[in-house]
């Protein structure tokens, strides 16, 4: 008769997990800010968040990588203690998006807080190569204009970097990237891809909607290896690799410098200086964007938006900088911190 | 084969035996050293996950530390007594500044002593405040310091033992040298890295850690094993003891069984419908992280439960029985305790397999940046493996080392838990 315990233990330790599920529905205001959004802003939002905490009396502020898209959909659910206040955006809100925040009555305060360079390089073991925009389309759309001549679209037929330009070494092209999910992946096929196939009158002179998936598609016959999201891993496969090219964010060939090198694209190669003064071709705006209605109610949401567009944040000599961030020129930050102060909400996407 | 078989005449009978014989005996060794080639081959692979780690883990647990000797003067700081309103606003990077400036006297203009400054890690100023408001006495005294270095130069010392030249992509010339100085002079050293195991996250390497993440997963776990043990248990003792067995009962079986298999994000996505969106329970909580991790560690936990209940022998029910017990005295007196080291054992690796868990927690908001060590259930948490993910994804050369490190203590938890899982059967099992 002495086992009796043991199943009241097991009732009375049940009881408790649910009363303390119980309890906590009836949980008060959330008392720390709550970021979501894009992997590449996250770096950059989680420093700030950190400096923020450690310098005022606020809870630090818990950043989570979403990805842009995902972001943006919890963002817009709605107002309230259990959605984020702020997300991370590594391109700009999409009209959709704006107008899913407007029907859940949501005003948000669109914030551009720097840059960031996409770099496409190779091991330092292989010599630097010098591409253009239009090589990388030819070596990497799944259609491209026939080289014959003719003015038809053909899959794409080029094996080697030297069947593309002949200027270009003979290597077979093997480029790894991230996967269409990531925000990198968008920037690369708008800035780079697109770009590069406008050049090419047969397609310039094609409708908006058919050139677009001719100009973003990539090849699928194993040229382009989609590698992941893990920037690391591209880097590291790139050192076994010499002869692959990757794309990557250029926070990561920073850090890398003693094992990859990165291509000039038009002529440029990839520097803190020359994707902050534009020369770089490839570089695309970050963002964050704010929930007016918060501001005011979740402790610290002005301080910490105070800090992020502070000189000594987003700033040329930042500590944002040194992350890897590329500060935007000084009469667009003053622009961007007079609209922050104001919490200017963006009705539509015509303004910028 | 027996002699009377010989002698009567069946010789080449015999002979076909011994052929057979021998390639019977031929196939037994090809299947043994198969078994033996797989499972060196096992070996193999489990050793070179090891070294690997190991050896890239090993650094991470050593931080490369400046020895600098504070002034803790009063004028700089902007203090003039030590409370924790006054400590708030000190100027402790300023001391830092005077300290290296008076090291390095012959370093000046301005970018210069701006890469000077960005030697010693960008919280060394919270070291110097935690320091003096446990020691107020010592405002207005000079002492040698140790403080973390910056995870550039961290990574440049390190990188010295691989080659001579050093990894220089972030250090400048003038930076290296000031280091071979520093490191020749013994005021540059590498220091048990404490950091590591008493902060939560940072964006600097030099200062972050695990703390948060591993009692993020502990809370986490707590919340799993305390829903999903009894639950479990209770549930398997129904199944076996009580249900009559009918298609429901059958149709409940199958369904248990599928729901093992169910891919986690699955649990994950219902977290966020039910936990999150409906019943409003906070986001990023070890709370709701243990509730998803129980759904998913339940079906584990009853199966191993119903098995264990199985194998106890019908005797001892029957024997229970016989004596006049109830179906209920039978069940909580006699199958019960002889099971229980199965349950247990079920239960162990069940909560292995949520510790090692990331992809439910992606969707419930755990997958994110913390920095303050969480104190309940409902505070913002991580777990262990989403840190060592999100180190994994960082650019910062120095995460590297830590990713493996943080690997090597989620590696050790769980061999500690297999290990009392294998512990516990052999002590409490009984055998009949």
């Amino acid at each position: 008769m002495n086992k009796r315990p043991v199943n009241k233990k097991i009732v009375a330790s049940a009881l408790a997990a649910l009363t303390i599920a119980a309890s906590q529905a009836a949980l008060a205001a959330r008392d720390h800010i709550s970021i979501v959004g894009s992997s590449t802003v996250y770096p950059f939002t989680t420093t700030v968040a950190e400096r923020f905490s450690r310098g005022t009396q606020f809870n630090t502020p818990v950043v989570e990588s979403t990805g842009t898209g995902g972001g943006m959909k919890l963002f817009c659910q709605g107002v309230g203690e259990n959605t984020p206040d702020i997300t991370g955006a590594s391109r700009r809100i999409k009209q959709s998006e704006l107008d899913n925040c407007h029907k859940n009555g949501i005003d948000v305060v669109e914030v551009q807080v720097g840059f960031d360079g996409i770099a496409v390089a190779n091991s330092k073991d292989a010599e630097q190569l010098s591409l253009s925009r239009k090589d990388l389309f030819l070596a990497l759309a799944k259609q491209v204009p026939n080289p014959d001549g003719s003015e038809t679209l053909v899959a794409n037929p080029y094996k080697t970097w030297k069947d593309v330009n002949p200027a270009l070494p003979a290597h077979k092209i093997e480029v790894l990237g991230p996967p269409p999910t990531s925000g990198t992946r968008d920037a690369f096929a708008e800035l780079v891809m697109e770009h590069g196939c406008e050049t090419i009158p047969m397609i310039a002179k094609m409708e908006k909607d058919k050139k677009k998936v001719v100009c973003q598609t990539l090849r699928e016959d194993g040229a382009y290896v989609e590698a992941g999201e893990n920037d690391n891993l591209i880097v590291n496969k790139l050192v076994a690799d010499h002869n692959a090219l990757g794309i990557f964010g250029f926070s990561y060939l920073d850090q890398n410098t003693d094992k990859i090198q990165g291509s000039k694209i038009d002529g440029e190669s990839p520097t803190f200086e020359s994707i902050a003064d534009h020369s770089y071709p490839v570089s695309r705006p970050l963002f964050i964007y704010v929930k007016k209605s918060h501001v005011g109610v979740v402790p610290g949401m002005k301080q910490f938006l105070a800090e992020f567009t502070s000189e000594r944040a987003w700033g040329e000599e930042g500590y944002l900088a040194d992350k890897g961030m590329i500060p935007m020129p000084t009469a667009k930050r003053q622009q961007v911190l007079a609209n922050v102060r104001k919490l200017n909400a963006l009705s539509n996407l015509a303004q910028k | 084969m027996t002699d009377s078989n010989q002698s009567n005449g069946h010789s080449s009978v015999r002979e076909r035996i011994e052929q057979g014989l021998a390639r019977r005996h031929r196939k037994e060794k090809i299947f043994r050293g198969l078994g033996i080639a797989s499972i060196a081959f096992g070996i193999l692979v489990v050793a070179l996950l090891f070294t690997d780690i190991i050896s890239k883990g090993a650094g991470a647990f050593r931080q490369t530390a400046i020895e600098l000797q504070i002034t803790y003067d009063p004028a700089v700081l902007g203090i003039d007594k030590v409370d924790h309103e006054s400590l708030t606003w000190a100027n402790f990077t300023g001391v830092i500044r005077e300290s290296l400036r008076a090291r390095f006297p012959e370093v000046s203009g301005r970018s210069d002593k701006r890469e000077l400054y960005s030697m010693v890690s960008s919280g060394a100023p919270f070291t110097l405040r935690d320091r003096l408001e446990a020691n107020p006495e010592l405002l207005g005294k000079t002492e040698q310091v140790w403080l973390a270095a910056d995870d550039d130069v961290d990574t440049f010392v390190k990188s010295l033992d691989d080659s001579k030249e050093g990894f220089r992509g972030r250090t400048s010339e003038m930076m290296a040298g000031w280091i071979q100085q520093l490191l020749k002079s013994g005021e540059l050293k590498r220091r048990f890295n404490t950091a590591f195991f008493t902060n939560g996250d940072s964006r600097e390497p030099e200062q972050a850690g695990i703390r948060a993440a591993l009692v993020g997963s502990l809370l986490t776990l707590l919340v799993t094993l305390v829903l999903s043990f009894p639950i479990g248990v209770a549930a398997a003792i129904y199944l076996e003891e009580y249900a009559p067995k009918n298609r429901w009962t059958d149709l409940i079986e199958v369904n248990i069984n599928n729901l093992a298999a169910v891919p986690s994000i699955v649990f994950g996505l219902l977290g966020l419908a039910i936990f999150i969106n409906f019943f409003e329970l906070p986001r990023s909580a070890p709370l709701v992280g243990g509730l998803v991790l129980t759904l998913m560690t339940l079906p584990t936990i009853i199966i191993s439960s119903r098995a264990a209940l199985k194998a106890v022998p019908p005797s001892i029910r029957e024997a229970a029985m016989g004596m006049g017990a109830s179906r209920m005295q039978v069940v909580f007196h006699h199958v019960l305790p002889l099971a229980m080291p199965g349950m247990l054992t079920g239960a162990i690796i069940g909560m292995a397999q949520a510790l090692g868990e990331t992809a439910p927690l992606l969707m419930i908001g755990m997958v994110a940046f913390i920095v303050d060590v969480p104190g309940g259930v409902t505070d913002p948490a991580t777990v262990l493996p989403v840190q060592i993910f999100l180190w994994a994804d960082s650019p910062e050369r120095a995460f590297v080392e830590r990713t493996s490190a943080a690997i090597m203590v989620l590696l050790s938890f769980l061999i500690v838990m297999n290990a009392s899982a294998v512990w516990l059967r052999k002590k409490l099992e009984r055998r009949w």
